[in-house]
């Protein structure tokens, strides 16, 4: 008689099973809608590493000399110019870039800082804990906007801090406004992860067999929080995408000189080109911004069922 | 037994799910006769809650049920939707494992009582409220007019249980299901719900089947006993006559694996059961079973009349032994 | 139940206290409102300049500074803004009034119309129905209310009136310029576009939670309970159901007042209606500080209210966490 060990019962026919990561990939496989969106992004993903390669003129490059403005959609400029000649697909292409840097970055600083303070704040409780929940709690619930604008401004202001982490409209700083507002969010999550393995059995266990506090974090909670921490970072790379954008929407963006450009720069003409009815100008940038975070949401919404499934009764 | 309250004949119920087809009951008859004590004894796994659950239609919707099941000799598989919530709560009701979990817990514990009996009887909720009081007097909860008004967090285990059985008594049903009522309390609190549940049928004479894994509950109320294994019923009899002279292997093996006086060490018995997806074709306790022969494997036994018992094991006869060993 | 409220509600002052002092520091870091002041008034005397610095409590010390503007303050001695020494009190009100029309507006059509596609998708979850709502929430949520609002923008202004000849909805303004006087059918009209994209936003978030919520009540015990008390399906969805699904529906609801006003400040810009977010972003951009502090003290005040109404209302709702 052969013995199954990894099932739900032991017995004396194998029954095929699978770990719980097995588990989830499956179910994540499972989910068309989140596939077809990790291929788009992919693509778009590819489309703007190989940016050289991929963009038809440089980011400060007019179309045609003399400059032509404004350029509707033409076999010269595949989406259009804008003001002064510059192709917008190829500035699309590399404002993409610029976004998509940010947008990962402040995402990865974002949770690592927030993963550390969740953990440590969920499993020390105390305090502490007490503290950061408020703290975040009236950050969170503040308008975006007004936060991110009050604190853009302060940080700006202080000397010392702009020489490490650079002027007002430098990338850096912008992933930094954007890191600070991300974390918080985060470390919610972790921290209520923490809170809810904190009392399962297998961690009474490992304290009992004499495991250090860390030693807990690093090898248990932390790795039976990977399911909502990458769901957490999905969503903190979208959030960071919408805030740069959100912000040079309003002109309080990163200005990367030279011409260059980011996603937000691109969106934020957006609001000039109703009233002149360049509809073009509008109408791609906003497409790529939606597309993009349509996209990320899927994929961060398939992988939280993937990693928390609900038993569907029926389904 | 034509006047049974409940009858359930050739009851199956499958389940789809991601790695196959569960059968989880494989053909069972039941048969509750008015006012008295059935308990169903099995392990996690037999189909004992499985069974009684698609009774009142109380399963998800991946469920296959077959089957017969009759209350007061109607229908109740496949009637209608109105059909059978005329009869949930009213004739037939069930009292669950987990008192905490079954209560919903924003509402006041008076407040779901009142429910139960509004919906099935045309009362104002004035006097409703009052028979919510009378019943959770009779469960033995004491200051039931002020315990009313409390959420059911308030309560500890046992009274939580006590509530859950007012509930389901409200409407004074003819049969009532408890599913395995004690599994989650104190031994201590268990012998005072077993005793509520003892009053009721006495002072109702409301029909009560006691899904259970513990034999000693068994003892201790019920009239007759059903033994289930593997989605089947294994034997059937007066609660006297199965303890005292069981005929079907399994039985056997749970009866000598309680601590009883004069042994040195506890038997459990041998193996795992069976998985249920791809169930034993014969005897589903042959595998497990020390005294299984190559007709026990061939084909599904059926339950057959031995001395006072009704018995699955084709080897009774054979195995016939007089007192529990 | 009254004293929870009441301990509750005890935080409030001193947090408010705290908070806006450390708006003040940032604001008076970020703004420099002394040299907006000298921008926008080149040809300020010196003794004006020093009752500004008095009224705005911007000495020479942060702490005592604060307090002297928290002196003005409270004392209604407020100081006029920077730009044409208006009275800030009035344009304030104005601002606020708007805004909470709007945002009033939104959040009930928002709201209800969120919380009942929620419950018709958790219902069925997988089919059909479920499916819609989901994609069609991913959607909403993935498009920022700028985007939607010069989408709409667009199609409104310019090309409704190139294809119909006339403006179906207007896309600015609370009023057409030169009316006087209160019109409801106008103001209706002028707040259609901006109310549904904030709309948008919230039947996003809320058909969502709802229908999460939903769904792990409906797979609860006690579901099971009601079902084998023989209720009507209706009444168990209501009463046992959604009951015990709005409990974290409503607490979210509470905090996310932050993100719906934000949203609003978005849509107000691009619609050119004049509310607070439109008050906000050209006294920010100005350095405005007798215009901003009392703003920011009203957000303030707002956040932690709306904190405190979330607590007391779970509470309300939820009778276990009443033993605090």
């Amino acid at each position: 008689m052969r013995f199954s060990i990894r099932g739900f019962v032991l017995t004396n026919t194998v029954i095929p099973t699978m770990s719980p990561s097995q588990m989830a990939w499956k179910r994540f496989a499972g989910h068309k809608a989140a596939l077809v969106c990790c291929a788009i992004l992919g693509f778009l993903v590819l489309a703007v590493v190989l940016s050289p390669l991929t963009t038809r003129y440089g980011v400060n490059e007019s179309v045609k000399a003399p400059p032509n403005s404004y350029l509707s959609p033409s076999k010269l400029a595949w989406l259009g110019t804008d003001d002064i000649g510059r192709d917008l697909y190829s500035r699309l292409i590399y404002g993409t870039r610029v976004s998509l840097l940010i947008g990962l970055f402040s995402a990865f600083i974002s949770v690592f800082v927030g993963c550390v303070v969740g953990a440590v704040a969920g499993f020390r409780g105390g305090r502490f804990d007490d503290v950061i929940m408020r703290v975040t709690d009236l950050f969170l619930a503040f308008p975006f906007l007004v936060a991110l604008l009050v604190v853009r401004n302060m940080f700006g202001s202080i000397e010392w801090l702009t020489f490490i982490i650079g002027e007002v409209s430098s990338l850096r700083f912008i992933i930094f406004l954007l890191s600070f507002f991300g974390w918080m969010g985060v470390a919610r999550i972790v921290r209520g992860q923490v809170l809810a393995l904190k009392e399962r059995e297998f961690i009474e266990a490992a304290r009992a067999s004499g495991a250090s506090r860390s030693y807990i974090i690093k090898r248990h909670l932390i790795p039976n929080s990977i399911g909502p921490i990458m769901v957490a970072l999905t969503f903190s790379v979208v959030g960071a995408i919408s805030g740069e954008a959100t912000l040079s929407f309003f002109g309080y963006g990163p200005q990367p000189g030279a011409g260059a450009t980011s996603l937000g720069l691109l969106v934020g003409q957006a609001k000039g080109a109703v009233q002149t009815g360049f509809w073009w100008i509008a109408l791609f940038p906003c497409l790529v911004l939606v597309v993009i975070s349509l996209c990320i949401n899927f994929i961060g919404d398939a992988l939280r069922d993937a990693t928390d499934p609900r038993m569907d009764a029926g389904k | 037994m034509s006047n049974s309250v409940l009858q359930i004949r050739d009851l199956r119920v499958t389940f789809n799910t991601q790695l196959g087809e569960l059968r989880a009951v494989r053909g069972i008859d039941v048969d509750v006769a008015p006012g008295e004590i059935l308990g169903v004894v099995g392990e996690s796994g037999s189909g004992k809650s499985v069974s009684f659950l698609a009774a009142m239609g109380l399963l998800p919707k991946s469920a296959t049920i077959t089957g017969s099941v009759k209350l007061d000799g109607v229908e109740l598989i496949g009637a209608g939707r109105k059909a059978i919530r005329s009869v949930r709560g009213k004739s037939l009701a069930m009292v669950f494992q987990d008192p905490l979990s079954a209560l919903n817990p924003v509402h006041r514990v008076g407040d779901q009582i009142v429910e139960m009996i509004q919906s099935h009887q045309d009362m104002n909720t004035h006097d409703a409220e009052k028979k919510a009081v009378e019943l959770l007097e009779i469960v033995g909860i004491p200051q039931p007019d002020e315990r009313a008004r409390q959420y059911p967090h308030e309560f500890s285990g046992g009274m939580r249980q006590r509530v859950v059985i007012a509930m389901a008594i409200a409407n004074n049903p003819k049969v009532l299901i408890a599913d395995e009522p004690t599994t989650a309390l104190d031994v201590t609190v268990q012998a005072q719900i077993l005793e509520v549940i003892q009053r009721v049928q006495q002072t109702f004479g409301t029909a009560v089947v006691l899904i259970t894994h513990d034999l000693g509950v068994i003892a201790r109320v019920a009239d007759s006993v059903n033994v289930m294994y593997a989605g089947r019923n294994v034997e059937s009899g007066s609660v006297q006559s199965i303890f005292d002279h069981p005929s079907h292997p399994y039985t056997r093996g749970l009866l000598s694996s309680l601590p009883h006086e004069g042994i040195e060490r506890l038997q459990p018995i041998a193996g795992f059961p069976p998985n249920m997806l791809a169930p034993p074709s014969g005897c589903g306790f042959a595998p497990r079973c020390q005294h299984a022969i190559e007709a026990c494997n061939a084909e599904l036994p059926v339950l057959t009349s031995f001395e006072d018992l009704l018995t699955s094991c084709i080897r009774a006869d054979e195995l016939r032994v007089g007192r529990r060993s | 139940m009254i004293r929870f409220a009441f301990r509750r509600s005890a935080w409030a002052i001193p947090t408010l206290l705290l908070v806006t002092f450390l708006v003040y520091i940032a604001l008076r870091m970020g703004t420099d409102p002394l040299a907006s002041y000298m921008r926008s008034n080149p040809r300020a005397t010196r003794s004006k300049i020093a009752q500004y610095k008095e009224l705005n409590g911007l000495g020479s010390n942060y702490v005592t500074g604060y307090f002297s503007w928290l002196q003005n303050f409270v004392t209604f001695n407020w100081p006029k803004s920077i730009k044409g020494s208006r009275e800030v009190w009035p344009e304030l009100k104005d601002s606020i009034a708007n805004s909470a029309r709007l945002g009033i507006a939104a959040t009930t059509v928002g709201v209800t119309i969120g919380l009942t596609i929620g419950i018709f998708a958790a219902l069925r979850p997988g089919g059909k129905r479920d499916v819609a709502v989901n994609t069609a929430a991913f959607v909403g949520i993935s498009i920022p209310p700028y985007i939607s609002a010069i989408l709409l923008q667009l199609l409104f202004a310019v090309y409704w009136s190139k294809w119909f000849g006339n403006t179906l909805f207007p896309t600015s303004g609370v009023y057409p310029p030169g009316q006087d006087g209160f019109d409801l059918v106008l103001m209706l009209k002028h707040m259609a576009l901006p109310t549904f994209v904030v709309a948008i936003q919230i039947i996003a978030v809320y058909s969502r939670y709802m229908r999460s919520s939903l769904l792990d009540v409906l797979n609860s015990d006690y579901m099971r309970t009601a079902r084998s008390k023989g209720l009507s399906e209706f009444r168990i969805l209501m009463r046992h159901g959604v009951r015990n699904a709005l409990i974290p529906v409503i607490t979210i609801a509470a905090l996310d007042i932050g993100a719906i006003v934000g949203g609003l400040i978005i849509t107000e810009n691009i619609f050119d209606y004049p509310g607070t977010g439109k008050y906000f972003l050209s006294a920010f951009g100005n350095g405005d500080f007798p215009l901003l502090m009392p703003l920011m003290v009203i957000i303030v005040a707002s956040v932690l209210l709306f904190n405190l109404l979330a607590d007391i209302s779970y509470a309300i709702l939820d009778p276990r966490i009443r033993l605090d």
